[in-house]
């Protein structure tokens, strides 16, 4: 799957969002995929890539146990922030320090 | 009634059980040995070696295990059962409630067996009733052929409101004691209990889903209330069910307390169980000699009957509880949910609690007839033993 692809069918994935009991399935079976099921806001602290210091290393790409990060068409890499989690083992894989940990503002 | 033939067998509840079992065209069987179920799931193996039940028999090494393997079969939309007892049944704790939490129709038999220590096989209710939060309905049988018609109905109320739910008989006194039990042609079981229909079915390849994922704060209380809701439904189910297995086959269940000469009845005995078969030919004897007594039996526990014992309490000055279970620390089970039914109705007679045969302990009808004096003594004001009696304790 490409990344534009990825990218499109998450945006055209159904959202779903249940607001009476009686929208719910009655047992409790999985409604959609982790494409409308986004997994990314469990996190406090936030990745933010220098792409100054990257080294094209795909260390961090590697590491990913999500994975979130991909690798943009320029060669950087980027972050899929709907389901990167927050872990910190990019950052802390990264050789370079292009990878920086920030507190998230929700 | 229909004018049908049954067939007519000399058999153990044991028995009953499995050939409601097969009857009930059950798809897939996986269960663990213990006394005093065993010959429950030998007689499964029979059918299958013999070429009498297309079945899916999976050995398993634990019950926990075998409550599991019907978990995963039921989910793909098979018709599952199994059977334990006692220390087995404790040991699928975990896994009742996922039964239940992932809305799976699988039936099973506990037989009513005393848990240890001190080790014991005989029959007390405490192993069916401590899972009474588990999300299970419970159909308890007085007899052998109980436990053959409330297998059958139990599949046909589980497929509809999507609840598990456990058929009890008592340890030896129905599981091992022989008696004439009239099954049903299968022609007619298939016509009363067709193949299940699924809420959801995981071995649909073409839409994949996962079942029992990660249920947030935001979603999970949601599906305990549909739980709940499927409970309260479930009274009108068991009770529709009950009927029409009446008008088919000519023994009525349509209600979920069976009532024996409760009509003008001063106080009546309510229990659970193969003791109330006793307690019915009591009930004669003390109808003989002039007590105005009835007994009141609670074919299901869960859901539990609130309407059905309000409506027959308004009508008697006193209910006799007897247990043969105890929670500890507080008193017998059903003595508890009968006055948190009553509470704050306007049906206000006096509950006493007999606690009796434990671990098997003979309860006759000499005993019933002395509960009766005691309860006849409360009732007219003289002087009692303590509310929860430990009937039979020695005494020195």
């Amino acid at each position: 799957m490409t990344l534009e692809t990825l990218f499109e069918q998450k945006n055209s994935a159904r959202k779903i969002s249940l607001k009476s009991v009686d929208e719910y399935p009655e047992a409790p079976v999985s409604l959609g995929t982790t494409l409308s099921n986004f997994t990314g806001d469990w996190r406090t602290f936030i990745p933010v890539i220098d792409d100054g210091k990257c080294v094209k290393c795909y260390i961090c790409w590697k590491f990913c146990p999500e994975p979130a990060i991909y690798i943009r068409e320029d060669g950087y890499v980027g972050i899929d922030y709907d389901y990167c989690k927050g872990c910190g083992i990019c950052a802390n894989e990264c050789p370079t320090k292009a990878i920086t940990m920030e507190k998230e503002e929700k | 009634m229909s004018g049908y033939e049954p067939i007519r067998k000399v058999i153990s509840g044991n028995y009953a059980a499995a050939y409601a079992a097969r009857d009930a065209r059950v798809q897939v069987v996986a269960a663990y040995p213990i006394t005093p179920q065993t010959s429950i799931i030998e007689k499964i193996a029979e059918f299958i070696a013999n070429g009498e039940a297309d079945i899916q028999y999976v050995p398993v090494e634990s019950e926990h295990s075998a409550m599991a393997a019907c978990i995963g079969a039921s989910a793909t939309g098979a018709r599952a059962f199994t059977a334990t007892s006692a220390q087995g049944l404790a040991l699928m704790h975990e896994m009742l409630h996922w039964a239940s939490g992932a809305r799976l129709p699988i039936v099973m038999v506990d037989v009513n067996r005393a848990m240890a220590p001190p080790w014991s096989v005989w029959d007390d209710q405490t192993d069916s009733l401590a899972q009474r939060d588990t999300g299970w309905m419970q159909f308890y049988a007085e007899n052998n052929q109980e436990v053959y018609d409330g297998v059958l109905m139990a599949f046909k109320v589980a497929e509809q409101v999507n609840l598990p739910a456990m058929v009890v008989e008592s340890a030896f006194i129905l599981s091992h004691t022989y008696d004439v039990v009239e099954m049903i042609p299968q022609k007619l079981v298939d016509e009363f209990l067709p193949p299940r229909e699924p809420l959801y079915d995981l071995a649909d390849f073409s839409r994949p889903f996962s079942v029992g994922a990660l249920g947030t704060p935001d979603d999970y209380y949601e599906f305990r209330y549909k739980i709940a809701r499927a409970m309260e439904d479930a009274v009108k189910v068991i009770r529709d069910v009950g009927k029409e297995f009446g008008e088919r086959f000519g023994r009525d269940y349509g209600s979920m307390i069976e009532l024996y000469r409760t009509e003008d009845a001063d106080f009546v005995f309510l229990g659970l169980g193969s003791l109330m078969g006793t307690v019915k030919q009591a009930v004669d004897v003390l109808r003989e000699e002039g007590y105005r007594v009835g007994a009141a039996k609670v074919r299901w526990f869960r859901p539990f009957p609130k309407r059905e014992l309000y409506e027959l309490a308004k009508t008697v000055d006193g209910i006799a509880v007897l247990d043969r279970n105890y929670s500890f620390g507080m008193e017998g089970i059903l003595f508890t949910e009968t006055k948190a039914a009553l509470y704050g109705t306007d049906a206000h007679p006096l509950v006493r609690n007999y606690i009796v045969g434990l671990g098997g302990r003979d309860f006759t009808v000499k005993d019933i007839r002395n509960v009766a004096s005691d309860m006849m003594k409360a009732m007219e004001g003289g002087e009692t033993s303590e509310e929860i009696l430990w009937y039979h304790l020695k005494r020195g």
